[in-house]
């Protein structure tokens, strides 16, 4: 029996370029930062006193009444979830073959950390009964399941910044393994508050850079100084190819394959090695089962950490030999600032654009690039991929040494 | 001085307005939480705690669970209010 084959019918984000996707996509090719100071009082005094938020407030978007029964992270789930339905046709399908695969890196910890405030101010009963459907990490999942009656499964898996990616992952074996013909599948998150920020800060892991928020991401610069926190997320819809082509849905790309590893090496330090992320590639690749020769894309990790950015491109290098040559590197996260479980999510989405425009995002704020940096980097400006049959890698890991990589290709019908 | 029945559905009207967001004009004596109000048993938490708040009477658990409809709610409040 043939392989079922895996296509994207649909789009939806909330970045902090943009409300949707087509204007985070023309944001991002304009090479523009979402990365701002933070208004929020509690910032004043912190170390880091920026952040990446979404451009446009849920509030905006959604009633009143909505929005106090969902965390931050939820609504940012139903926002992208909505608009990538509705962009797919939002199709009649059998519920018991939908599925839905939303992950987030920390869930609900803004609504965890308010709800702490009431107790220790207001007292125990004052606590809301929404407490725990809103701080559960799964909640974004369980929510958009709700609403889309989807019956074939609802998952969330965990793996910090690899989450976004990993739910896509599962979404594509879900298809694959006759589970599902349709699975909604993406990544959110809303951590920006200032015990998580204080957190990452304690780690050394952000940009301390509060001069020029704007400049703060730069992924392979000499004097990048850690990654900038973001929030927000993004939403793909996988489809079975037959059942996409029997419904004439507009098809973007297909999805390839998938490589999983982990690192059993540091907690929270890459493996300097990189093997992990190697050998993720390989599988990813075998997965897909396409010639090196066709990868022309990489949406890279990189964080914009001193210690990350080289250790995966070299892992990169390592994998496809001398076939990295003809691939044009991409670090979008130097734009959105990163969005933790919903990196992965929001970068299959411009690798998934990359592929249907032939178009590689540009990198912004590389002043003087790292001579450690050896693959081809894609700066300031998009660059054209070459017409024809194409494919792009997307790569993610996570605080726990979760390494994630995707393959997306063009899909030429 | 004890509440009136009046007093004590324009409370509630107010409370459902704010957790539901169900327009102030359906809400009435015989209308259900769940099936007419959009109350379901995590937003009736919400409910309770607002009411007891608002007009100082305890609403024991034994209680909310016999308050299908708005007036059920009214009355007991109005009974066993200030």
């Amino acid at each position: 029996m043939t392989r079922r084959r895996v296509v994207v019918t649909g789009l939806g984000a909330t970045t902090p370029l943009g409300g949707d996707v087509p204007s985070t996509w023309e944001a991002l090719l304009a090479g523009k930062s979402g990365v701002r100071k933070l208004e929020d009082e509690w910032a004043q005094n912190a170390s880091v006193t920026f952040a990446a938020r979404v451009a446009v407030e849920p509030s905006e978007v959604m009633e009143r009444v909505e929005m106090r029964r969902l965390d931050r992270s939820e609504q940012f789930a139903m926002i992208a979830s909505r608009e990538a339905w509705k962009d797919a046709g939002s199709p009649d399908v059998d519920k018991e073959r939908l599925g839905v695969v939303i992950a987030s890196g920390i869930g609900g910890v803004i609504t965890l950390l308010d709800q702490h405030d009431v107790l220790k101010e207001k007292g125990a009963r004052f606590v809301s009964p929404h407490t725990v459907p809103m701080l559960m990490p799964n909640g974004p999942a369980a929510n958009v399941g709700l609403e889309l009656q989807a019956k074939a499964g609802v998952h969330a898996p965990v793996s910090a910044c690899a989450s976004g990616a990993e739910a896509a992952g599962y979404a594509l074996e879900m298809i694959r393994n006759n589970r599902a013909d349709i699975v909604v599948t993406g990544g959110v998150e809303a951590a920006i508050h200032e015990l998580p920020m204080a957190g990452f800060a304690s780690m050394k892991a952000l940009s301390t850079r509060n001069d020029a928020p704007a400049k703060a991401s730069r992924p392979y610069d000499k004097d990048r100084d850690g990654f900038v926190l973001g929030e927000g997320g993004g939403v793909l819809v996988f489809e079975e190819l037959e059942h996409a082509k029997a419904r004439g849905a507009k098809i973007y790309a297909e999805v390839m394959g998938q490589g999983l590893t982990s690192d059993g090496f540091h907690i929270a330090a890459p493996d300097p090695e990189g093997h992990g992320v190697t050998r993720a590639v390989k599988l990813a690749l075998a997965d897909a089962g396409i010639p090196l020769s066709e990868i022309v894309h990489l949406n890279a990790h990189a964080t914009s950490t001193p210690a990350g950015d080289v250790a995966e491109a070299n892992a990169l290098a390592n994998a496809l030999g001398s076939d990295i040559s003809h691939v044009a590197v991409s670090a979008t996260k130097s734009m959105t600032g990163h969005l933790l479980g919903g990196a992965g999510a929001i970068e299959s989405i411009f690798c998934v654009l990359a592929m249907h425009h032939h178009k590689a995002p540009p990198t912004i704020n590389i002043e003087n690039l790292d001579e450690a940096v050896t693959v081809d980097v894609v700066r300031d400006v998009p660059r054209d991929l070459p017409k024809g049959s194409i494919a792009c890698l997307n790569d993610s890991f996570g605080f726990g040494g979760h390494n994630v990589v995707l393959v997306f290709k063009s899909f030429e019908g | 001085m004890a509440l009136t029945v009046d007093e004590v559905l324009a409370g509630i009207k107010e409370i459902v307005v704010e957790v539901a967001g169900i327009d102030a004009n359906i809400i009435a004596m015989d209308k259900k939480f769940t099936d007419d109000l959009d109350v379901d048993s995590l937003s009736m938490v919400e409910v309770v705690v607002a009411a007891e708040e608002k007009f100082g009477v305890k609403i024991p658990d034994e209680e909310v669970t016999k308050m299908a409809t708005v007036g059920d709610a009214v009355n007991f409040i109005v009974t066993n209010g200030k």
